[in-house]
C-alpha cells in the first residue's frame, strides 16, 4: 500500500497528530511506502522531523501557504496525487482535516471514513474501525472503493518506527487563486478563571438538566477548593461561559480532581480531560462512555449524590 | 438546508441480532441537534435578507424531523425516500440529485450528526457541487454577495474566512438559540409542501461488517444506596488528601 499522512501545523508548530499518521502508515503499508505530505511557507524544518518517521516527505511550499486554506491545499495535493498515486490517505481527524478529507475524497473519485481509530490491510482490503453514538458502540466498516481518505483520531498511534527517509522538495504551486480568503485567527477569550490551572474541577455536562442547577455544581466546587467547568452542551445552552469548556475546542486540563456529572464523555471532551489524576463520574446511564476513562464511577442521579455529598462535606468541614 | 432524523444517543441502544445492524425498537428518533441550529441560522438568514428556506431530509421515516422545521419556519421539504445506512457518500451523492433544478445561494448543515458522528454529508455535497465552503462555523455575516464566518478551531481559537455566494456552510452547535415550536408553526406546516423526490441509490462505498460495544477500561464502580455511595466517595477523597 502506498499512504499518504497529510502533515498539520498551525502558528508554527507541528501538530503531533502528523507524527501519529505517520506510526500507523509504517504499521499498514506493509511492502509499500509511508509518505509525508508538508505543505506550507518555510516548513524545511518540519520536513527533517518527519522524514525520521516516513520513507518519503513531500515539501509543497508557497508563501501563499502560509496559513491554512481548503482550496488551496485541496488544490496541491490533487496536483501531487495525480502523480505519486495514493492507496490510503491518512489526515488528523481536526478542523483541517474534516474540511480536506471529505472533498479530496471526492476529486479523487474514492471512498472516506472519519475519526478513526484502528485500520486494518489484509490481501489489499480495508477494514477500519470506528465508534459511533459518541462513543457508546463501535463499527468495522469494509471500505469498497480505493483510494481511501481516513481522518484519524489523536492520541491514539502514539509510537512508532524510525524510519529515515529522504525528503523530496517539489515545484507544486497552487494553479489558483482560492474562494474562500483567510482574514485572521481569533484568540480565545480569557475569563476570570483559567479552569487549566485548578486542582479541582467539578464538571457539568447535559445531565444537569437546567441553567439553574449549576449553582448546586458551584456549592460542590466551593467546598472542594475547585472550579465548575463543564462539556460542550452546557456551554453551547449559555449556562457557563466559553472559557469553562472542557475539551478539543475549548481546555485541556490536567487538575487532581475531576468531578463529571451528567457528562456522558464523548471524545471531543474527554481528549480534555483524560489526563486528569482522579476521575470520578456520576451518570444516569450505566452505559455512558465517561465510565471508560473515569477511576470511579457511580451510575445514580446526581440530583441524589450531589446534595448528599455537599451535606456530608459540610459536616466533616464543620 | 440539510437535516436528519437521526437517533438519540440517550436511549439505550442495542445491537441486532446479525451483528451488523441497530436494533430500531429501542431507538428513538429527533432532529439532528447540530441541524437545529442550522435550521435556525437559515430561519435568521431568511428573516434579515428574504429569500426562501427549504429543508431535504435523506431517510424512509424523515417526515417527522422535515414537518418539525417547517413548523419552525422552513417554507417547504424535499424528502429523499431511501435508507443510505451507514455511508455517508450515499447520502451526500442522493441530495445532490434531489436537488438538481433548485437554485440556491446558500447550503448549511450540521457539523456532524448525532449518532454516526462522521461529519462528512455536508463538506462530501460540496465537493459534489463544486461549492466554495467552511465547517464549524459559528458565525454567519451576510455581506453583498459574500459571508464572512467565524471557524472553531482547536483550543478555543477561531479563524474568520470570507466566501463568495453560493457556498456550503457546516453549522457548529451553540452558535444561536433554536427558537421552540409554536402551534401556530405546527398548524402552518400541515399547509406547507413536502414533496418527495425518488432517486437510485449509488453504489456502497463503506459496507458495515460488524458492530459491538467498544472494549474499554470500565472504571471501578461504586454499589449501593446513595447514603453508601457518598461515604464511598468521602473515602476516596480523604485517601487522595483531597480533603
Amino acid at each position: 500500500m502506498r499512504v499518504f499522512a497529510i502533515a498539520e501545523h498551525r502558528f508554527g508548530e507541528l501538530n503531533s497528530i502528523s507524527f501519529e499518521l505517520l506510526h500507523l502508515a509504517n504499521s499498514i503499508k506493509g511492502s509499500g511506502t509511508s509518505e509525508a505530505v508538508i505543505i506550507g511557507r518555510n516548513v524545511a524544518g518540519f520536513a527533517r522531523e518527519l522524514v525520521r518517521h516516513a520513507d518519503k516527505v513531500w515539501v509543497i511550499s508557497d508563501e501563499s501557504l502560509e496559513n491554512y486554506n481548503p482550496d488551496l491545499y485541496i488544490d496541491v495535493l490533487l496536483q501531487l496525487f495525480r502523480i505519486e498515486t495514493p492507496d490510503i490517505v491518512l489526515i488528523g481527524h481536526t478542523s483541517q482535516g474534516c474540511e480536506l478529507a471529505p472533498y479530496l475524497a471526492v476529486k479523487l473519485g474514492g471512498s472516506v471514513a472519519t475519526d478513526v481509530v484502528g485500520v486494518n490491510v489484509s490481501n489489499d482490503a480495508v477494514t477500519v474501525s470506528r465508534y459511533i453514538f459518541q462513543g457508546k458502540l463501535m463499527v468495522d466498516l469494509k471500505i469498497t472503493k480505493l483510494p481511501c481518505v481516513l481522518t484519524i483520531r489523536q492520541g491514539v498511534f502514539k509510537e512508532g518506527p524510525e524510519v529515515n527517509g529522504e525528503v523530496i522538495n517539489t515545484d507544486i504551486k497552487p494553479s489558483r487563486s482560492p474562494a474562500r480568503s483567510f482574514v485572521k485567527f481569533i484568540k480565545p477569550e480569557v475569563g476570570e478563571v483559567d479552569i487549566s490551572q485548578a486542582d479541582v474541577i467539578v464538571a457539568v455536562g447535559r445531565g444537569i438538566g437546567d441553567a439553574s442547577n449549576i449553582k448546586l455544581a458551584e456549592e460542590l466546587a466551593q467546598i472542594l477548593g475547585g472550579v465548575v467547568a463543564g462539556s460542550r452542551p452546557v456551554i453551547d445552552s449559555g449556562w457557563l461561559p466559553k472559557d469553562r469548556q472542557v475539551g478539543i475546542s475549548g481546555k485541556t486540563v490536567k487538575p487532581k480532581l475531576y468531578l463529571a456529572l451528567g457528562i456522558s464523555g464523548a471524545f471531543q471532551h474527554v481528549i480534555g480531560m483524560k489526563d486528569s489524576d482522579l476521575i470520578i463520574a456520576v451518570n444516569k446511564d450505566p452505559e455512558a462512555p465517561i465510565f471508560g476513562v473515569a477511576h470511579y464511577g457511580i451510575a445514580s442521579d446526581l440530583f441524589e449524590i450531589v446534595p448528599l455529598l455537599i451535606k456530608k462535606l459540610k459536616e466533616i468541614r464543620g | 438546508m440539510l437535516v436528519k432524523h437521526a437517533a438519540s444517543t440517550e436511549a439505550e441502544i442495542r445491537i441486532g441480532t446479525d451483528g451488523k445492524s441497530l436494533d430500531t425498537r429501542g431507538l428513538e428518533f429527533e432532529i439532528n441537534d447540530w441541524d437545529r441550529y442550522a435550521v435556525e441560522e437559515a430561519l435568521r438568514i431568511k428573516e434579515a435578507h428574504g429569500g426562501e428556506v427549504v429543508v431535504v431530509g435523506v431517510g424512509i421515516d424523515c417526515d417527522p424531523t422535515l414537518r418539525k422545521c417547517l413548523a419552525m419556519g422552513a417554507d417547504r421539504a424535499i424528502k429523499v425516500p431511501i435508507d443510505t445506512g451507514m455511508d455517508p457518500y450515499l447520502t451526500a451523492k442522493a441530495i445532490k440529485e434531489a436537488i438538481k433544478g433548485e437554485k440556491f445561494d446558500l447550503i448549511l448543515a450540521g457539523v456532524m450528526s448525532q449518532d454516526l458522528n462522521y461529519s462528512l454529508v455536508g463538506v462530501l455535497l460540496a465537493a459534489m457541487l463544486d461549492l466554495p465552503f467552511a465547517t464549524a462555523v459559528t458565525s454567519v455575516k451576510i455581506e453583498d454577495g459574500k459571508v464572512r464566518v467565524l471557524r472553531e478551531l482547536e483550543g478555543g481559537y477561531q479563524e474568520e474566512d470570507v466566501l463568495p455566494l453560493p457556498c456550503l456552510l457546516t453549522v457548529q452547535s451553540g452558535i444561536n438559540e433554536p427558537r421552540y415550536v409554536s402551534i401556530m408553526g405546527i398548524k402552518r406546516a400541515r399547509t406547507k409542501e413536502l414533496r418527495e423526490v425518488k432517486v437510485t441509490l449509488g453504489e456502497p462505498t463503506l459496507v458495515v461488517e460488524r458492530i459491538y460495544h467498544p472494549p474499554i477500561k470500565k472504571a471501578e464502580m461504586l454499589e449501593g444506596d446513595a447514603p453508601k455511595i457518598v461515604d464511598q466517595l468521602i473515602e476516596i477523597l480523604k485517601s487522595r488528601g483531597l480533603i
